[in-house]
């Protein structure tokens, strides 16, 4: 009973905030679909599933996320490994520069990639311009570092010395791979794999971008019921339908997650150095990266390209950046990044804080089947933000925060939270793999001993989480740096996040605001890949304290 | 000991990004201002206008200003539809020619005793008989050419709808999705307003002689379009009428670009009192501080639009380079709100085959 109480406690806050700003909106908008004027009416629900297109939409976003999934997994395994296990000058660097491509605006990015592959373009002999298999490639592209960054985490505090016991009883490279390694890394590989699946399947910018009117995702397709055609029984099916599919995800993916044995050992192994056998795996990392600097270095070149047909090199627009309080826009580039800063550390501490929560309770030791499974839901449950439509959950901001006590809809509240629900997933799936390998026996030692649960929790689950740790609230403040589809769909007051900020440069119809939108663009890449930095200086101590 | 001692830079960690958080969240300065001199307007993402106008607007009302942003036009009709009942603001600007019936229809605006200055009335909406919704602005959505591209090669440059879609012009168009883009769904209507409902034998021509569909008028312009900031391949965009405007190379007396004023079409941008507004009175203001003259003269430089209000000088640019059409094509409101989606399904299914 008490262990309930304890859980209950544990699970109360990250559950009440999940509750009223997910579950409440999105059960919101879908009731008015299957309420279309007050009366219950499913039958509009029920005819949009039968529709060709629909079908077409819905085989479009499964096919497009399993395959970019699978390659950002395959590319992103032997980049975990060269970054997190090897040394080498420059690695926290470019750690940190492969999370650049996560917080790039994707409206921004689908034009550089179109730019890059558009028939003429640097790229257009490879003829993936408006194809299916440019967008997986731009799915890869922002996705690849969820996977290294996880899986690198996970991989850095893996003991090493079974892998070594079986290579001294004749085990080659690739079976201690295959029987040791594979086997401890898969719960964050799996976890990884999840996460990059639900940001593909509901990918905005870059199917709207990359797919023109001829490639549609569910997400895509909600946006446009919703925001233009108003078509609402039809977005509450599509809502519906992802929900379905997501639940149905997480239930296959806890499955395959299940952790074998308490594998995290407490201290970081110290990294090695390169040997021969390694060169595959670092040749294939440089590739990675060359790959994912391209749509990079597209964006730097344009944002000093002077707008027009043959136009020469030019800093004007990161000088547009700054000076405006006479031109059009209420706020320069530079307060929207101050604006986007505060936001993002806000966004970061409640993510953390809700996400270890969360991450303590779903761990913690079981007894009984009943309270495992209470614990599997309740891991499952946190995942949902990632798998459902932005568009509705925005709009269901509107409809449903509305009143009091939850009369919050113009809270300077909304856009941190919302946040800080998009950055939860990953939180939970950096954390959870590190504190589910603990040795239970650990902490029982502990209470032995006289530690009350605080402080078995200091001196046991902290010491092992706190890098993972540090790894998750990087993650969160990228995430919300970049953050733009749930920040767009709510009603904002007059201070946007430099996303937004980019976002309205980029539609309009001047030349001179592209090359600014390039600009800040650029600024945010390149602030994000500082606060990067900062981070991994952070963890640099650690690993040499020994 | 090394547990002990990283957990203890742990906890300084902890508090060192708690410290952080306190002193640069976003949370704490923010306090309500709400009061009955607060009027709330809800715009659309292109919306835009200089501090002082809005400093000088606040001096002399009296009342403060806060600005909402709410997606596109579509998206924003929708918003203030879904949310009639209990309204997001008081007054609120952006909605289009193209959703604007159906926003009337829903009782999303009230009346309001807003007073127009000389001009404006030109561009009210059909079938708006109580003068609900105020124009602020307008602009024509019209096919671009690229002038330097033909002459290099000696080329006459299409000049009507039915060129588009001419064996001389293959390859040469693209325009912007008229499922995901404002301008695309102008263009579309455009070609309604002249074909009739024989249009989509026009889209069959028109995609035959390889018109590319783009995401958006970005993706169109900036990518495609020769002019454009990407040097495209496309000579031939679906634009603005002021876009020629943009495209006059720096000391250089002509434009390269110009719009084929045959194929305009007119887009107009209303502001209304919301129904149940707190703030009614103030609403009013606002819109009768959108039609003055000081707001219509920045509307070119901060939004690129044209005043709807008359008498109100230009930038120099948009007088010298930016035609426009005397007689834009126009589509009736009321049956753009009934027809809207079965013509995007249908576009869609002709552009998709």
């Amino acid at each position: 009973m008490k262990r309930l109480v304890a859980l209950a406690g544990l699970a109360a806050l990250p559950v009440v905030v999940l509750g009223g700003f997910f579950v409440l909106p999105v059960a919101g908008m879908v009731a008015r679909g299957f309420w279309p004027d007050g009366a219950f009416d499913p039958g509009a629900v029920a005819e949009v599933l039968g529709r060709p297109r629909v079908h077409r939409v819905l085989w479009f976003t499964v096919w497009t996320s399993t395959v970019a999934t699978v390659a950002a997994v395959l590319l992103g395994v032997p980049a975990a490994y060269v970054l997190y296990r090897l040394k080498f000058v420059g690695r926290s660097v470019v750690r940190g520069l492969l999370l650049v491509p996560f917080v790039l605006p994707t409206v921004v990015v689908g034009v550089a990639f179109r730019q890059l592959l558009r028939e003429g373009g640097p790229l257009g002999g490879l003829g993936l311009d408006g194809t299916p298999a440019g967008i997986v490639a731009a799915l890869v592209f922002f996705n690849v570092a969820v996977v290294i960054r996880t899986v690198g985490a996970a991989w850095e505090g893996l003991d090493r010395r079974p892998g070594e016991a079986a290579a001294a009883l004749g085990a080659s490279p690739a079976t201690v791979f295959r029987t040791v390694t594979l086997p401890a890394l898969r719960p964050s590989i799996v976890g990884a794999a999840s996460v990059v699946f639900l940001f593909c399947a509901t990918a905005f910018g870059v199917v709207l971008t990359l797919g023109g009117s001829r490639y549609a995702s569910v997400e895509t397709e909600i946006y446009l019921l919703t925001t233009n055609l108003l078509d609402l029984p039809a977005a509450a099916a599509l809502s519906v339908v992802q929900l379905v599919v997501v639940v149905g995800l997480l239930a296959i993916s806890a499955r395959a997650r299940r952790t074998p044995d308490a594998a995290v050992a407490r201290t970081t192994a110290p990294p090695l150095r390169v040997r021969r056998s390694d060169v595959p795996q670092v040749v294939l990392t440089a590739v990675l990266l060359a790959v994912v600097a391209t749509p990079v270095a597209a964006l730097v070149v344009g944002s000093l390209r002077d707008a027009g047909a043959d136009g020469g090199w030019t800093l004007d627009h990161y000088r547009d950046l700054v000076a405006t309080p006479d031109g059009p826009f209420s706020v320069s580039a530079a307060d929207a990044l101050l604006t986007s800063l505060r936001t993002a550390v806000d966004a970061t501490w409640m993510s953390l804080l809700l996400g270890g929560l969360v991450a303590v309770t779903v761990t913690r030791r079981s007894r009984g089947r009943a309270e495992r499974r209470l614990r599997g839901v309740l891991d499952g449950f946190f995942m949902l933000p990632l798998g459902v439509s932005a568009v509705t959950l925005g709009f269901g901001f509107l409809i449903t925060l509305d009143r009091p006590p939850l009369d919050l809809r113009d809270s300077p509240l909304l856009v941190p939270v919302a946040q800080a629900l998009v950055a939860l997933p990953l939180v939970v799936r950096t954390l959870v793999p590190v504190l589910a390998g603990l040795d239970d026996r650990q902490r029982q030692a502990a209470a032995s001993l006289g530690a009350g649960p605080l402080r078995a929790f200091a001196t046991v689950d902290l010491p092992a989480v706190w890098r993972p740790l540090l790894a998750a609230a990087g993650f969160a403040f990228a995430v919300s740096l970049g953050e733009f589809g749930a920040t767009s769909f709510l009603a904002r007051d007059a201070e946007p996040t430099l996303p937004v900020v980019i976002y309205r440069l980029i539609g309009r119809p001047g030349l001179d605001d592209y090359g600014t939108a390039l600009a800040a663009s650029v600024v945010l890449a390149a602030t994000t890949a500082v606060v990067m930095l900062a981070v991994e200086r952070l963890r640099v101590p650690a690993v040499g304290a020994f | 000991m090394r547990h002990a001692w990283s957990g203890v830079r742990a906890s300084a960690v902890v508090v060192a990004l708690a410290a952080v958080a306190s002193s640069c969240s976003a949370l704490g300065g923010s306090s309500e201002e709400a009061g009955d001199d607060e009027v709330v307007l809800v715009v659309h993402n292109s919306f835009a206008l200089p501090d002082e106008l809005i400093a000088d607007f606040e001096q002399d009302s009296g009342l403060t200003l806060t600005i909402r942003e709410s997606g596109d036009a579509g998206e924003l009709t929708n918003k203030l539809v879904l949310t009639k009942s209990d309204p997001i603001g008081d007054v609120a600007f952006g909605v289009d020619n193209a959703f604007a019936s159906r926003a009337l229809e829903e009782g999303v605006f009230e009346t309001n005793e807003a007073t127009w200055p000389a001009g404006v009335d030109a561009y009210a909406l059909d079938g708006d008989l109580d003068d609900v919704l105020a124009p602020v602005d307008n602009g024509n959505v019209c096919v671009n050419v690229d002038t330097t591209y033909f002459e290099e090669r000696g080329l006459q440059p299409p000049t009507s709808l039915a060129d588009l879609a001419d064996a001389r012009f293959k390859n040469l168009f693209v325009t912007p999705s008229a499922a995901t883009s404002s301008p695309g769904l102008a263009f579309l209507l455009a070609t309604i307003a002249q074909y009739g409902d024989e249009w989509p034998a026009y889209w069959d021509r028109l995609m035959a002689n390889g018109t590319r569909i783009a995401s958006s008028w970005t993706d169109a312009y900036q990518v495609d379009f020769t002019q454009g900031g990407g040097s495209g391949d496309r000579p031939v965009v679906t634009s603005y009428d002021s876009s020629p405007a943009f495209t006059v190379p720096e000391g250089g007396t002509e434009s390269t670009t110009a719009a084929l004023l045959d194929t305009c079409f007119l887009q107009v941008e209303y502001a209304g009192v919301l129904t149940g507004a707190a703030n009614p009175g103030g609403a009013r203001e606002v819109i009768e501080w959108l039609l003055s003259a000081e707001v219509q003269a920045a509307l070119p430089e901060s939004m690129y639009v044209f005043p709807t209000r008359d008498g109100v000088e230009l930038p120099a640019a948009w007088a010298s380079y930016a035609v426009r059409p005397t007689d834009p094509k126009t589509v009736d409101p009321a049956e753009i709100a009934g027809r809207r989606d079965a013509w995007l399904q249908e576009w869609t299914e002709i552009t998709t085959r």
